[in-house]
């Protein structure tokens, strides 16, 4: 038996950990995005990705997108912790795999090379909505929207056509059809 | 064309509209204009005290003890973040606060500026909610939120940073229409199906057992009348938290004592052999479980709180209801009545072999120590405290460690809001302030601070505000010139190596009473401790009461760590006719 040197108890088990997105719908107050982030950080809660910014400028609401991982219990305590804030009005969850929701993340690709590269790197992101942004002689920047690992691959498969620097957003999510999350 | 008032006179406004007496603060440069208008308010009482950490203890001693909201004015920088301490302490014990801060003013706010931090970044972990003031014209809608936000669903401390300029602005301050307390209701998600599939569990069960909290006490009053019909009504065992203690009478029969790390052996033989447990108001938390996979494995857990987010938790539960205790327990009673009118004497016969074993248990007698005729054993002296007072309404407040362990197993309540601990932080130095805002809210009443001589002087300095205000507070110190419970953890984990738990250098009490300008007395040995405590009580003054204990006794019992609740290591009565070695002993 392993001895414990404390008036904790140890460790249990640990449960199986999926990925969930989490969105919340806030007050676009000051400090509303720290009071939402400190409780993941303060209460050990995983942030993979984080997309935020107004959609309601009359009724001063923020929708905030969050990828999580956690066991079942966890995701569960993430959703009861964030509406117990005051300024969240409602918190939407859906796990990566539901079909019925939509989920994007819209990355900038810059590389540095010739036509030849250029034109290659635009054919090789054809299939997600890529859209050439800025061109030089030497250089261009494409943009695309895909999901988190297909934009994973795109940055490995860009680096032999030059790809100097990526920049990307959090995922954003939105259900199918005419239903909207109440 | 009404009047134009200052934000200093609209927070006064707020707190007369809110019906508060008292304000327990200390001046700052940033609070000063809230000072100036303090003249001007004859309704609202302000006690100053010696540190900003007692004015929040003292506010959360009167709100416990009242059931009202505690009110804290400190100035900004180091006001503020010596507050932090009591607000999470307040924040973990769910104790309804209201924190008002000043602030640098607002054009100074983020250049460093004197006594300038961020407040509302640094209580944002600790706090239910809170407000930075910019606008003068939010003001007094804040201030009234705040007073909603910590007095509805699970109570909370709240703090309102108010920067100085925003404090001599003017602007209109509109009628406030009290509303309906929210409390209640739309806390309440639950069904009377859910009452109904508790009734069914209640009577199926063969070894139940209530499991109750300070849910109950946050509840108010009537929910631990309704608490005792409950028990009346249903014949069942009950059990209670540290924070829980007071809402079921002490010396009840149904009474198994408290549970958990130093609980009775029968109240967690009960918890881990029932096949029913009925959680009211208490929130699993990691002293009461002790090793959450081995937890009540044989039971259905019916899990009743205000908040959601305590559902599931730290255990998970078969039946959840979400809701104010007291609608709760009505609801059960209720049902009962309608469905069951004959629930305790159908089911006495199905839980009877139930309270057979459980007075087995109950023979062990676990709380029992051995006494001595030379030297004062702690359990003695709370003990005679407790015999000496019982018929007093007295209030109790603690500080942390052995000392209140012991009173949490000796002294017995038998009533709510009578017990004033620090469960969840567990803050030396909690009972002293506490006892002091205990006093104001409830004058004429004994108010005792069972302490320990480490724990007490990290708040001593409250002394004087108890002599200022002719507060008769009486500081009971169980000395044993330790640190007790990390001398006990040393002594049972960590091969008795004392590291740091000895005070080498401490103060004569008596003569620090004197020079606090109270009463000192002093208890040496177990003959003359009556007498004492009696001058104690008939002293109309605070008192500081230096109880000269055995320095080496153990709390016990008590659950090892990483350990279920059915191996629990039984004081020192029971090791002898057991002989557990020493080796068996560490294996803690």
């Amino acid at each position: 038996m392993n001895k414990s040197k404390s008036a904790y108890s140890v460790a249990g088990k640990k449960g199986k950990l999926d990925t969930h997105i989490i969105v919340v719908w806030v007050d676009n107050e000051a400090g509303v995005l720290a009071r939402v982030v400190g409780l993941f950080s303060g209460r050990g809660y995983n942030i993979e990705s984080l997309a935020v910014a107004e959609i309601d400028s009359k009724l001063n609401i923020s929708r905030i997108t969050i990828v999580t991982t956690g066991t079942p219990q966890v995701i569960d305590q993430i959703k009861l912790q964030l509406k117990k804030l005051v300024p969240v009005h409602k918190v939407a969850d859906f796990k990566r795999e539901d079909k019925q929701v939509i989920f994007k993340e819209m990355a900038l690709f810059k590389l540095v090379g010739n036509n030849n590269k250029r034109s290659k790197a635009l054919n090789a992101c054809k299939k997600f909505n890529a859209v050439l942004l800025d061109r030089t002689n030497k250089s261009c920047v494409i943009q695309i929207t895909a999901l988190r690992r297909e934009i994973d691959k795109m940055s490995k498969n860009l680096k032999k056509f030059g790809l100097v620097s990526v920049s990307r957003t959090g995922a954003v999510a939105m259900t199918r059809g005419a239903e909207t999350f109440k | 064309m009404p009047k134009l008032l200052s934000g200093a006179e609209i927070v006064f406004k707020c707190l007369e509209d809110q019906s508060v007496e008292y304000i327990f603060g200390y001046p700052g440069g940033a609070v000063l204009p809230i000072y100036d208008e303090l003249k001007n308010h004859s309704s609202i009482k302000h006690i100053l005290v010696r540190h900003e950490q007692g004015a929040g203890h003292a506010a959360e001693g009167y709100a416990r003890s009242s059931g009202k909201p505690g009110v804290v004015l400190v100035t900004s920088g180091p006001g503020a973040t010596n507050v932090v301490t009591a607000l999470t302490d307040a924040y973990m014990d769910s104790i309804p606060l209201v924190c008002i801060s000043g602030q640098v003013p607002t054009h100074l706010i983020g250049t460093d500026a004197f006594q300038e931090c961020d407040t509302t970044g640094i209580t944002r972990p600790c706090t239910k909610h809170n407000w930075l003031v910019k606008d003068i014209k939010d003001l007094s809608k804040i201030i009234h939120k705040a007073f909603e936000v910590a007095t509805t669903g699970r109570p909370g401390p709240v703090l309102v940073d108010i920067p100085k300029d925003v404090q001599f602005q003017k602007t209109n301050y509109p009628k406030f229409k009290k509303q309906n307390k929210s409390n209640g209701k739309i806390h309440n998600q639950y069904q009377q199906k859910d009452i109904d599939e508790l009734i069914k569990l209640m009577s199926k069960a063969k070894k139940p057992i209530f499991y109750t909290g300070g849910g109950v006490i946050n509840s108010g009053p009537k929910a631990s009348d309704l608490l005792r019909e409950l028990v009346a009504a249903t014949g069942f065992p009950i059990t209670s938290t540290l924070q829980g203690l007071g809402c079921f009478p002490g010396d009840d029969k149904n009474f198994l004592g408290m549970l958990g790390m130093h609980g009775t052996y029968e109240a967690n033989n009960a918890m881990h052999d029932c096949d029913l447990m009925i959680n009211i108001g208490a929130r699993f938390d990691d002293r009461i479980t002790g090793k959450i996979d081995e937890f009540s494995p044989g039971s259905k857990k019916v899990h009743i709180d205000i908040d959601p987010s305590s559902i599931n938790k730290n255990v998970k539960v078969d039946l959840p209801i979400v809701g104010d205790v007291q609608s709760v327990i009505s609801s059960i009673i209720k049902t009962i009545k309608k469905t069951k009118p004959n629930f305790i004497n159908s089911n006495k016969q199905q839980i009877s072999k139930w309270w057979e074993q459980i007075e087995k248990w109950r023979e062990k007698k676990s709380l029992d120590y051995i006494n001595s005729n030379e030297t004062i054993k702690p359990q003695y002296a709370v003990q005679r405290l407790y015999e000496l007072t019982k018929n007093k309404d007295t209030f109790i407040t603690t500080e942390v460690g052995q000392h209140q362990m012991w009173a949490a197993q000796h002294y017995k309540f038998d009533k709510p809001n009578r017990w004033m601990t620090s469960g969840g932080l567990g803050t030396m130095g909690y009972g002293l302030p506490a006892a002091v805002g205990v006093q104001i809210a409830h004058p004429d009443k004994l108010v005792v601070d069972i302490a320990g001589e480490a724990s007490v002087l990290m708040t001593i300095q409250e002394m004087s505000t108890a002599v200022q205000y002719n507060l008769p507070i009486k500081i009971f110190i169980l000395n044993n010139e330790y640190m007790g419970m990390v001398r006990q953890w040393q002594e049972l984990l960590h091969e008795k190596n004392y590291s740091e738990s000895y005070t080498a250098a401490l103060p004569d009490f008596v003569k620090l009473a004197e020079a606090y300008g109270c009463v000192g007395i002093r208890a040496k040995t177990p003959e003359e401790l009556d007498d004492k405590i009696i001058e104690m009580i008939n002293t109309d003054r605070p008192v500081i009461f230096d109880c000269l204990v055995d320095k080496q006794e153990n709390c016990f019992p008590m659950i090892p760590s990483g350990k279920p609740h059915n191996q629990m290591l039984l004081g020192p009565k029971d090791q002898e006719q057991n002989k557990i070695t020493g080796k068996g002993k560490t294996l803690v």
